[in-house]
């Protein structure tokens, strides 16, 4: 399976990740390399099988609705890059 | 008196409470080895303080009468994936680089209130993504084994809990925490060594830990023995309603339960991981634990697990796909590296940091993951990859009617060196080819050394456990290292 360099690109646009002209040009040949290899997952028969969703049966717990936390606004934005009024700071998104 | 550090948890944790030594003098001998092993670069953060704070509290109470806690005086490494209170967790990454967490992780507290004291922060692959070290983003830890050809090529500690495996084997920390999404604790423990357990998906809480791949992450303990490890895994192991999957089940005594007779057990044989390119002397030391398994009383009874050659594809869909969904939240916004040059917009800003903060290793990942789970793929990978999942497990669902443990290598070659693998991802991808199955199943599963090889070099068995069996696993394990002899130690060079 061939990824080409627009393939790479696109990709990496929806992960939000900036790539060189260079590293596309890497990443095409590695990233098909590898989806060539999983690619033999195909021959493998699963007619009638369900996907996995939990490897030990366990059942989901539901807890009661009341607040358990809260109320520390300064250690939630103490590691923000950037923090102004209480609030994290992005740059302008509306103009 | 013998040298403090040559001790393992479960003698250090007798000495302090029959006073022949005291835990204060016990942190300060690990401490100093910790500040003395520079080259190795096991610890990105060194934290004697707290080894020796919590050295001193136990000390107190010991003096006051008071019952000893589990892990009074035992001080451990963690690994820089559990948040720690006060203290940078990075998972080895720049993204995550001068990140202090304002909280401490489940396993990590669960430890301290055992009495343990951290020594410091573990380095590792960079969000465990990686089977050598070499992806971490503050430089590689480097084994303290050397091969015995008289060359002094430097070797990988194996990964991605390889500050652990490490740092453990050089005699600088008597334990350290491990991860597990793919075979992160038993591949470094068998390249290094050491002993190391992932317990059942669902033990261990996962709160705190700084995610890889959800369903598969596990954190466990490597230690110099079998019974270090089951000492230490009963203070990490624990329900915590904090994490969805964790298993609300009273934690085993493993420490008391051990026995290393295999009476009546059986082991069983999978003849699908006897891969073609065997290095020789592998296949020689599985014959060897079959042969000890035998002597400790176990029947042994040839299985088949016949999808296991697709269990490594599959987690190579599996886990790069929830690591791209678990790693979306590094954005430069709440936390970490923010990369925004002048005038870049959001979009911007998100993708400069993202390309800044992530190592070619988890960029790759993140990529394959995006990939899978892009329009018009998901069902061809994903969706397919999970159904594989369910009939991987169903083998060893099956494989449980005719034996009690499963019993393999642990990995296909001893430990390489630095740089002989990391051009090509596939090739690193491979060392899995042992461990990913089990993991992919949830089962607990242990590496435990058996010998060395040609080279001198350890090499290290598997023992895959039913589900919630530890016992099992720890029981098998136990029998192969009380006839393996194994007393191989590097020799200190740093």
């Amino acid at each position: 399976m061939s990824v080409d360099i627009a393939t790479v690109r696109r990709i990496a646009g929806l992960a939000r990740i900036a790539i060189t002209e260079e590293e596309a040009e890497r990443l095409s040949p590695e990233l098909g390399n590898i989806l060539d290899w999983i690619e033999q997952l195909g021959e493998v028969d699963t007619a009638g099988i369900e996907p996995m969703t939990a490897v030990i049966a366990n059942r989901l717990r539901l807890r009661d609705d009341v607040v358990t936390d809260g109320g520390i606004r300064e250690s939630v934005l103490a590691n923000a890059p950037q923090a102004e009024h209480g609030f994290f700071t992005v740059p302008k998104v509306i103009e | 008196m013998t040298d403090l550090t040559d001790l393992g948890i479960r003698d250090i944790r007798d000495g302090v409470r029959a006073g022949t030594f005291s835990a204060r003098e016990v942190a300060e001998a690990f401490t100093a080895a910790v500040a003395a092993a520079k080259p190795l670069n096991a610890f990105l953060v060194e934290t004697p303080e707290h080894a020796l704070a919590a050295a001193d509290a136990a000390d107190a109470a010991r003096a006051a009468g008071e019952a000893p806690k589990p892990l009074a005086g035992v001080p451990i490494g963690m690994k820089d994936l559990f948040c720690t209170k006060g203290v940078p967790s990075t998972a080895a990454s720049h993204i995550l680089e001068g990140f202090t967490p304002g909280y401490e992780s489940t396993v990590s507290q669960k430890l301290w209130n055992a009495g343990a004291g951290m020594l410091g922060k573990l380095n590792m692959d960079q969000f465990a993504m990686g089977s050598s070290n070499e992806t971490s983003h503050f430089g590689n830890v480097v084994s303290p084994w050397r091969r015995a050809d008289g060359g002094n090529a430097p070797l990988a500690p194996g990964g991605s809990s390889g500050g652990s495996s490490a740092a453990v084997a050089a005699r600088i920390a008597p334990g350290a925490t491990g991860t597990d999404t793919g075979g992160s604790i038993r591949q470094p423990a068998a390249f290094t060594g050491i002993s190391g357990i992932k317990p059942t998906y669902g033990r261990c809480s996962r709160w705190g830990v700084i995610a890889f791949a959800s369903s598969l992450d596990q954190a466990g303990p490597m230690a110099r023995d079998v019974r270090d490890c089951a000492i230490m895994l009963e203070a990490m192991a624990g329900f915590d309603p904090k994490d969805a999957t964790s298993l609300d089940l009273e934690v085993p005594r493993w420490e008391a339960g051990l026995n290393a007779s295999l009476k009546g057990k059986r082991v069983g044989i999978p003849m699908e991981y006897r891969v073609d390119d065997m290095p020789a002397d592998i296949d020689a030391l599985w014959q060897r634990g079959i042969d000890w398994l035998r002597d400790a009383g176990a029947e042994i009874v040839e299985v088949s697990l016949p999808h296991t050659r697709y269990a490594l594809p599959a987690y190579y869909i599996i886990a790069p796909a929830e690591a791209s969904s678990n790693l979306a939240r590094y954005d430069g916004v709440r936390y970490g590296l923010r990369d925004l040059p002048d005038g870049a917009n959001l979009q911007e800003m998100y993708a400069r940091t993202r390309a800044e903060g992530f190592g070619d290793e988890v960029k790759r990942r993140i990529l394959i993951g995006t990939y899978v789970l892009s329009a018009g793929f998901y069902d061809a990978y994903y969706s397919q990859a999970q159904k594989v999942r369910t009939l991987i497990a169903r083998d060893f669902e099956r494989a449980w009617a005719q034996c009690d443990v499963l019993l393999t290598p642990t990995a296909p070659s001893a430990a390489f060196a630095l740089g002989e693998k990391a051009a090509d991802p596939l090739a690193m991808y491979l060392n899995d080819v042992f461990t990913v199955p089990s993991s992919l199943a949830g089962l607990p599963a242990m590496s435990v050394p058996g010998g060395v090889d040609a080279g001198g070099l350890p090499l290290g068995l598997q023992i895959i456990g039913k589900p919630l069996d530890e016992q099992g696993v720890l029981d098998a394990a136990l029998a192969i290292e009380e006839r393996a002899g194994f007393v191989a130690r590097p020799g200190r060079w740093w």
